[in-house]
């Protein structure tokens, strides 16, 4: 994991203390309301529904065990003993008071964590692959880049006024697991024809109002050149984004606008003018990144040994089985495994983690790995080295934290935003639609039949939920003054990316887990042998679906 | 009548008089011209003299080709706080094209912006409705920077190998 030194705490502790003075100038009126929005959101400060919203950033998903305990010392101190994981890899404190928040700031500082830029019209945290790493797949460790890219984007001072937030991702692996095509950018790492790593560059992709897959504009841009490339990039969007409908602001409507070749001129203009200068990487300053994430002490297993003793505990005892084949991640290192931690147990919010929990997590990933924890996009926390001998005992621990609901990947891993419970902005409540379709499908068994679904819920069509891009998506709509839910079939966020398709008129929230009942027949009646629901989709379109919900 | 604005990091007394309008009379003295009629009555202007332009938000440095260089001073408007065109301009006026006048943030811009604004490049501020003594402060937030700027012309990354 990246350690900050003594440059990047005098930033962070220097920014802590330009918070401080700001909130105190707020509260005595001399800022007024208009003028500290951008102020308070650009330090992850909401003002929410019910009571303030502070979004804490976590770097690409990496987090560690003192953060982590710190993250539940600070939910007690200043908040209701609880979080919720966010559809960005980020944390969120929903009841902190604006008071106190240059207070949590300094308090996020003493273990090198910060809220800087998690909202605003800027440049927001990197999201990265939560595997990258481990990963089988993997090309290179996209974290070095992150961290590289972090501090470019970090305070830079021509892009904090931006026309409208601006996202980024970078994946690592063959599989994409970083969604970059939906994305303001999105980087994939390659090598190119020397071997050499190389990224290509989509642009203009994302969710919200009008979803768009991302256009590429470079197809090998070599690594040295990756800064002074997004500077271009951004300060052609800087220049050129609309600014007068908040709602066409986004990079996506400027690259449809203007055409994703003549985007890509405008860029390679700029770009001519600073290329070569300071901003172009050194091989040290690459090093030094990747010097932070190499693997850490790995014990030799006895792999086979493990693998045998996996299999009579798989046998011995099903819910384990379940959990194995569900939970856990093949791993680049023999005779480990990457762990999924389920945040969607039954009942509880999805993404929403207790203080005990954080606490006994950070526990785990000391005893049962190297003190690292990460984030993830589908509000999951994930062990990133487990030795397969201590994935029992693991299991066991977690099965006691309520913390190994065995349904990643299945229709049960609901990605699902706050929605009306806590946003201002949603028309429409997400989280007890997600809990009715988690209770309507609690048979494990009908769960596994049907294999890998990604079901998305966002409460508005800002999209934080995702919906587009989940196979089923379901969006709260505001119908009159009452929450109807509008399902889309057929997104897909990985390689083969793909938005949804709105499958007719919308559904009341009681309707809905029929008619995802109604859908998820009509796929098994279906389906070939090896299909999975979106497969099915694919094949035979949506009539059938719609006949099917519609009768 | 002077004005007190921040420049090169202290307050001073400032004779330059922002023109809003595009056509009618001048007053005499320093002045700060919109760019499109300093292009439209460029001849007139020149044989004037004491002339500065500045630009809208919506005007790129490049309307004025050539001629960037001759100013003493360029202006860059900010008709609200949000509106982050300036802050490009600014440092593609250093950057791309060396102007080494005074560089002048006018308009709605606020004091949490300066320092920002003057890692762009900007030296002089006509800062509205604040308290100048207490906004120089805003100027000193930041020590360290991570990026290339025009204060900082080597990116950390390159400091730390050093």
């Amino acid at each position: 994991m990246y350690i900050y030194d003594q440059f990047d705490r005098q930033i962070i502790n220097e920014r802590v203390a330009q918070f401080r003075d700001q909130t105190q100038r707020y509260l005595a009126g001399e800022i007024t309301d208009e003028q500290f929005l951008p102020l308070r959101l650009q330090n992850g400060l909401y003002i929410q529904r019910l009571a303030p919203m502070l979004r804490i950033c976590i770097p690409y998903g990496t987090l560690n065990a003192n953060q982590l305990r710190k993250l539940a010392d600070i939910t007690r101190k200043y908040d209701k003993g609880y979080a919720h994981f966010s559809t960005r890899q980020n944390i969120q404190l929903n009841w902190p008071k604006l008071e106190e928040v240059p207070d949590i700031l300094a308090d996020l500082a003493t273990v090198e964590m910060h809220a800087n830029q998690t909202s605003g019209n800027c440049i927001r945290n990197f999201t990265a692959d939560q595997f990258s790493g481990v990963a089988q797949d993997e090309v290179e460790d996209a974290r070095p880049w992150c961290e590289i890219l972090r501090q470019w984007s970090t305070f830079h001072p021509e892009f904090a006024f931006l026309p409208r937030k601006f996202k980024i991702a970078i994946c690592g692996s063959k599989r994409d697991r970083a969604a970059v095509a939906f994305h303001d950018i999105g980087l994939e790492i390659i090598k190119d024809s020397a071997g050499e790593t190389a990224f290509k560059v989509f642009v203009g992709g994302g969710l919200g109002r009008t979803p768009v897959i991302g256009s590429m504009i470079h197809d090998c841009l070599p690594k040295q050149h990756v800064i002074s490339y997004l500077d271009a990039i951004l300060r052609v969007y800087n220049q050129l984004g609309r600014r007068d409908n908040k709602y066409k602001a986004r990079i996506k409507i400027l690259v449809k606008a203007m055409g994703a070749e003549a985007f890509k001129q405008k860029v390679e203009e700029e770009w001519q003018a600073i290329k070569d200068g300071p901003m172009t990487l050194t091989q040290d300053a690459v090093d030094h990144a990747f010097s932070f994430f190499q693997p850490p002490a790995y014990e030799a297993q006895d792999a086979a040994a493990a693998q045998s003793t996996l299999d009579d505990q798989r046998l011995s005892e099903a819910r384990f089985a379940a959990w194995l084949s569900h939970n856990t991640v093949a791993h680049k290192q023999p005779g480990y495994a990457a762990v999924n931690v389920s945040l969607k147990e039954t009942g509880v919010a999805p993404g929403d983690i207790t203080a005990e929990q954080m606490e006994a997590v950070a526990a785990l990933s000391e005893e049962f790995g190297f003190g690292e924890i990460r984030s993830t996009h589908e509000q999951n926390l994930v062990l990133p080295d487990v030795r397969k001998i201590d994935l029992f005992a693991l299991w066991q621990k977690l099965d006691a934290l309520r913390l190994a609901s065995p349904v990643i990947g299945t229709l049960n891993d609901i990605i699902c935003c706050p929605g009306g419970d806590y946003c201002a902005l949603a028309n429409a409540k997400s989280i007890p639609v997600a809990e009715a379709i988690q209770r309507r499908f609690d048979d494990l068994d009908y769960l596994y039949d049907l294999g890998e679904i990604e079901l998305n819920i966002s409460g508005c069509m800002n999209a934080c939920g995702h919906h587009h891009i989940g196979h089923i998506g379901i969006l709260g709509v505001d119908k009159k003054g009452q929450e109807f839910y509008q399902i889309s079939l057929g997104g897909s966020q990985s390689n083969d990316a793909a938005i949804g398709k709105i499958l007719g008129p919308s559904f009341a929230q009681d309707e809905v887990p029929e008619v995802i009942s109604k859908l998820l027949e009509t796929y098994v009646n279906n389906r070939t042998e090896e299909e999975r629901f979106l497969d099915t989709y694919r094949r035979i379109g949506i009539e059938p679906f719609k006949e099917r919900v519609y009768a | 009548m002077p004005e007190r604005i921040i420049k090169d990091g202290a307050i001073v007394e400032d004779n330059w008089q922002v023109v809003r309008e595009l056509e009618g009379d001048l007053p005499s003295g320093n002045i700060i011209v919109p760019a499109q009629r300093w292009l439209d009555e460029k001849d007139a202007l020149q044989a004037r003299g004491n002339v500065a332009v500045w630009l809208a938000s919506d005007q790129s440095p490049k309307i004025l080709g050539d001629a960037i260089n001759d100013f003493a001073l360029i202006a860059v408007d900010f008709p609200a706080f949000a509106d982050g065109r300036g802050f490009s301009y600014g440092r593609e006026l250093r950057e791309q094209h060396g102007f080494s006048g005074d560089l002048r943030a006018i308009g709605n811009f606020m004091r949490d912006q300066l320092a920002y604004l003057s890692r762009c490049g900007f030296n002089s501020f006509a800062l509205q409705n604040s308290d100048l003594e207490a906004a120089l402060q805003s100027l000193q937030n930041f020590s360290v920077h991570y990026q290339v700027s025009i204060d900082n012309p080597q990116p950390l990354f390159r400091a730390r190998q050093g």
